[in-house]
């Protein structure tokens, strides 16, 4: 008997039995990946976007962020503790960018 | 006919979480990690515009080229988790072929970064003396013009972008350096990974944990890759920022 049919889900949805998205969903994932990463570099390209570009940029980068973390690392069907253990880096990473920012007048110049 | 029920994470000594040592472990890795990158992150925005002579981002930044090696990423962590849901399915064979394709792609995206490095390295400035209008020329652009004399139409030279150049050049290549050696030492470990499961009992639908922390582990230094592409090369070459 091969390998692959040795081992059989025990359940007819793999969604079911994991909880985790079926390669389906991972798929149209890295489409809206792709999607969101063409109008990135589309908006750069417009003029009369000006400075608001910046919010732009940074809610379309934090999209593709929130999806990778949360479809392709697992945190939306993981436990709740590995979120915490990741948004705690994160948060921490956050703060120290903005502290330093603040401390060199990056907002001043 | 054998059944067998394929765990999610797979069996694991009794924790007084319930959750895996190893996979809490690899999380508070990246938590630490996206530390680290702040701080790398941090200084690049801290010292930006601060430079006082050498290239700047709009001097040797290639959005096409960048935007090119990012998609190759994203692509790259879309073929991890799908070798990890073959995996847990016990399909070895399209595991095996889907982390193939993210070490392919991963090496292309190294590729890139090479040269690009290389690029920047050797950025030849090439200034067109006839209607020269020094308001749209760069700083270093405008120190080449000056070679702009009587019957010289063209002005090329050689002004390389490299760590010791100035402010940008170190801290620019300390970032995207410290990315790219993250994204060598995922190869390395996927390589490994891919080389093992044709070693039978190495890698198998039961021990699918020991793939899903490298598969962490490349999703996050895709995820790293999101914020330098905007905040280093998009915001970059965004005049005034």
């Amino acid at each position: 008997m091969s390998q692959d049919s040795q081992v059989i889900a025990e359940h007819t949805s793999e969604s079911a039995h994991t909880g985790h998205p079926t390669p389906l969903t991972y798929f149209k994932v890295a489409m809206v990946l792709s999607i969101i990463t063409a109008i990135e570099v589309g908006v750069f390209y417009l003029e009369f976007v000006g400075w608001g570009i910046i919010p732009i940029l940074v809610l379309l980068s934090a999209a593709k962020f929130l999806l990778v973390a949360m479809y392709y690392m697992h945190l939306k069907f993981d436990d709740r503790i590995f979120s915490t253990m990741f948004v705690a880096g994160l948060v921490v990473a956050s703060g120290v960018v903005l502290a330093l920012m603040a401390l060199f007048s990056f907002f001043n110049s | 006919m054998a059944q067998a029920t394929i765990t999610e994470h797979g069996e694991h000594e009794p924790t007084t979480t319930g959750l895996n040592h190893r996979k809490m472990l690899m999380w508070a890795f990246l938590g630490s990690d996206c530390m680290f990158f702040g701080s790398l992150i941090a200084t690049y925005l801290v010292y930006k515009n601060k430079s006082l002579a050498g290239p700047i981002p709009e001097d040797v930044f290639s959005i096409l080229l960048t935007s090119v090696s990012t998609f190759v990423l994203l692509m790259s962590s879309m073929s991890m988790v799908l070798a990890y849901a073959a995996l847990t399915r016990g399909r070895m064979k399209t595991f095996r072929i889907w982390l193939a394709s993210t070490i392919i792609m991963g090496a292309t995206f190294v590729g890139f970064q090479v040269f690009e490095f290389h690029a920047f390295v050797n950025h030849e400035v090439v200034v067109e003396c006839d209607h020269i209008n020094p308001a749209d020329l760069t700083p270093v652009e405008l120190e080449v013009s000056a070679g702009c004399v009587d019957g010289v139409h063209e002005v090329e030279k050689v002004v390389g972008l490299t760590p010791k150049t100035n402010l940008f050049g170190s801290t620019f290549f300390t970032l995207t350096g410290f990315h790219g050696a993250h994204v060598t030492l995922g190869l390395i470990w996927l390589t490994s990974l891919f080389l093992l499961s044709f070693k039978k009992g190495m890698v198998t639908p039961e021990k699918n944990l020991d793939v899903d922390l490298a598969a962490l582990y490349w999703h996050f230094v895709d995820v790293v890759w999101i914020i330098i592409f905007t905040v280093v090369y998009l915001f970059g070459v965004f005049p005034g920022f």
